[in-house]
């Protein structure tokens, strides 16, 4: 699929996205298996709720990261990527 | 899972401890089913003392706050205890992903619900075959139709499906018809999981161990489907190690991912390690903490530098980690010992010697010589009688089934 800036994207509901204390960043829990995050794409994944648009979520990350170049082709890439992972659904 | 690193003591440190990873709780060893391969030790019977709901809370409670994320509740069958529902819901509490592990056999759709609202995250059903008749006979139950039924239920209250089946002889010509039927039960995962030969199925790896034939053809088979599913379903196919070169790397590391525990509240680094002669502490004795960092027995094989050659020296034991420890144990009598799955292994060629002996039987077709035991409660007493009369007294002797290749 082409993403759009009005797709709205949502996070798969049979994969689990949480905080982990221990290994100090997001993971993605699925059947007796995880994920590791970086900190940029837990940031963009817990913002993937099902009601903000791509642009919205991009908009929300250039107000919170300004200094990051490229962040709009960034999240664009990321987004496909989780979305053939399956991670992601757009509703 | 994602790898937790293996902490190499080669420069003399002590081995550290990460933190357990994966929690397994074998909350019973009861079971309605009889499967001949089951992994549990022989010994099931020797189970009657079971952890209690707070002991298990404890354990849960600890083993999270050590860092641990995923949470299996295993068995015999952990249907059989109706407190499941409890535990489930602490698990959630604590913030685990939890997988319930199970034949299907004592749930029907309220206690599915009742999981869902508990916070389970995924049930993994079983199936022993694709045709009822075979399902029926090696799980010495009535349960395929159940099962269906069951399989349906988790779809429609949209857990992510697991559909495990164990392959063996007995069944593995059928792959295509397993797939297949896993297909149209919309499986996100299926485990096709050759036989590990421990606990039962050690017992009866004469009737259970397949051909070389139908492993390649089994192989050739899960690729196909691997491929034609890629995106839908995934299909994770493990061969049988006994047919491989080299060795397993076991659990990830002794003692850096995986902590067992079984129904009387013994901790083990794997499910199947209660056969080693050492000493495991019980959780009811000792914190989850001291067991994981400092108890013997989880200190025992952590690392490298308990290696004997040809481990000792070997190119690849970063790799493989000197394979599985119960398997060198059950092989060699020598628990330290080089996993005699690896072709650098003095015993390598006994284990060979003895597929070979496994293959005339099983090109023979005379499976009546010598009947399967199924796993039951009256087996299990027979099989430690049995033992008791065969070896001499000892507080570490191996199961029925350790005698070597």
């Amino acid at each position: 699929m082409t993403l759009e800036a009005r797709s709205v994207p949502r996070f798969t509901p049979t994969f689990r996205l949480q905080w982990e204390q221990a290994q100090d960043c997001f993971v993605i829990l699925y059947p007796e298996g995880m994920v590791k995050l970086s900190g940029s794409a837990g940031e963009i994944l817990k913002r993937c709720d099902g009601e903000r648009t791509v642009s919205g979520i991009i908009g929300e990350l250039r107000r919170s990261f300004p200094t990051v170049e490229s962040l709009g082709s960034d999240v664009t890439l990321f987004l496909e990527e989780a979305h053939g992972k399956g991670w992601i659904q757009f509703v | 899972m994602e790898k937790a690193g293996s902490n190499s003591s080669e420069n003399g440190t002590p081995p550290r401890a990460s933190c357990p990873h994966w929690l397994l709780a074998e909350l019973t060893y009861k079971c309605p089913l009889q499967c001949p391969y089951c992994s549990n030790p022989v010994e099931i019977a020797r189970y009657q003392k079971e952890l209690t709901t707070e002991d298990w809370v404890r354990v849960l409670r600890e083993a999270r706050e050590m860092g641990a994320v995923q949470l299996g509740f295993s068995g015999g069958e952990p249907l059989v205890r109706r407190d499941l529902e409890e535990m489930i819901a602490e698990g959630r509490r604590l913030g685990y992903y939890s997988n319930l592990i199970t034949s299907g056999v004592g749930m029907d759709e309220a206690r599915v619900q009742r999981f869902k609202e508990a916070g389970l995250d995924h049930i993994q059903i079983s199936f022993q075959a694709s045709n009822e008749e075979l399902n029926n006979f090696l799980g010495g139950t009535k349960s395929f139709q159940h099962k269906m039924e069951m399989a349906r239920l988790v779809k429609k209250y949209e857990y992510p499906m697991v559909l495990n089946i164990v392959l063996h002889r007995m069944n593995i010509d059928q792959i295509r018809d397993i797939l297949d039927m896993t297909v149209a039960l919309q499986a996100d995962y299926v485990e096709l999981a050759s036989t590990q030969y421990y606990g039962w199925s050690r017992v009866n790896v004469d009737q259970l161990l397949p051909t070389r034939e139908q492993l390649e053809n089994a192989e050739q088979v899960a690729r196909e489907y691997q491929l034609r599913m890629e995106g839908r379903m995934k299909v994770i196919y493990v061969i049988p190690d006994y047919f491989a070169n080299r060795p397993k790397r076991c659990m990830d590391g002794w003692g850096q991912v995986f902590l067992t525990v079984t129904p009387d509240g013994t901790a083990l680094p794997c499910h199947a390690a209660g056969q080693l002669p050492l000493e495991f502490p019980n959780v009811r004795e000792h914190s989850i903490p001291w067991i994981w960092n400092e108890s013997p027995g989880f200190q025992h094989f952590r690392g490298l530098d308990w290696m004997q050659e040809p481990c000792r020296s070997c190119p690849e034991r970063f790799k493989d980690l000197g394979g599985c420890r119960c398997q060198a144990f059950m092989l060699t009598g020598d628990a330290a010992a080089t996993d005699p799955v690896c072709d650098k292994s003095p015993n390598h060629q006994r284990l060979l010697e003895d597929v070979e002996r496994i293959g005339r039987i099983a090109r023979s077709g005379d499976t009546q010589a010598k009947p399967l035991l199924f796993r039951n409660m009256r087996n299990s007493k027979e099989l430690m009688q049995e033992s008791k009369a065969l070896l001499p007294p000892s507080k570490h002797r191996p199961g029925p089934g350790a005698t070597p290749a």
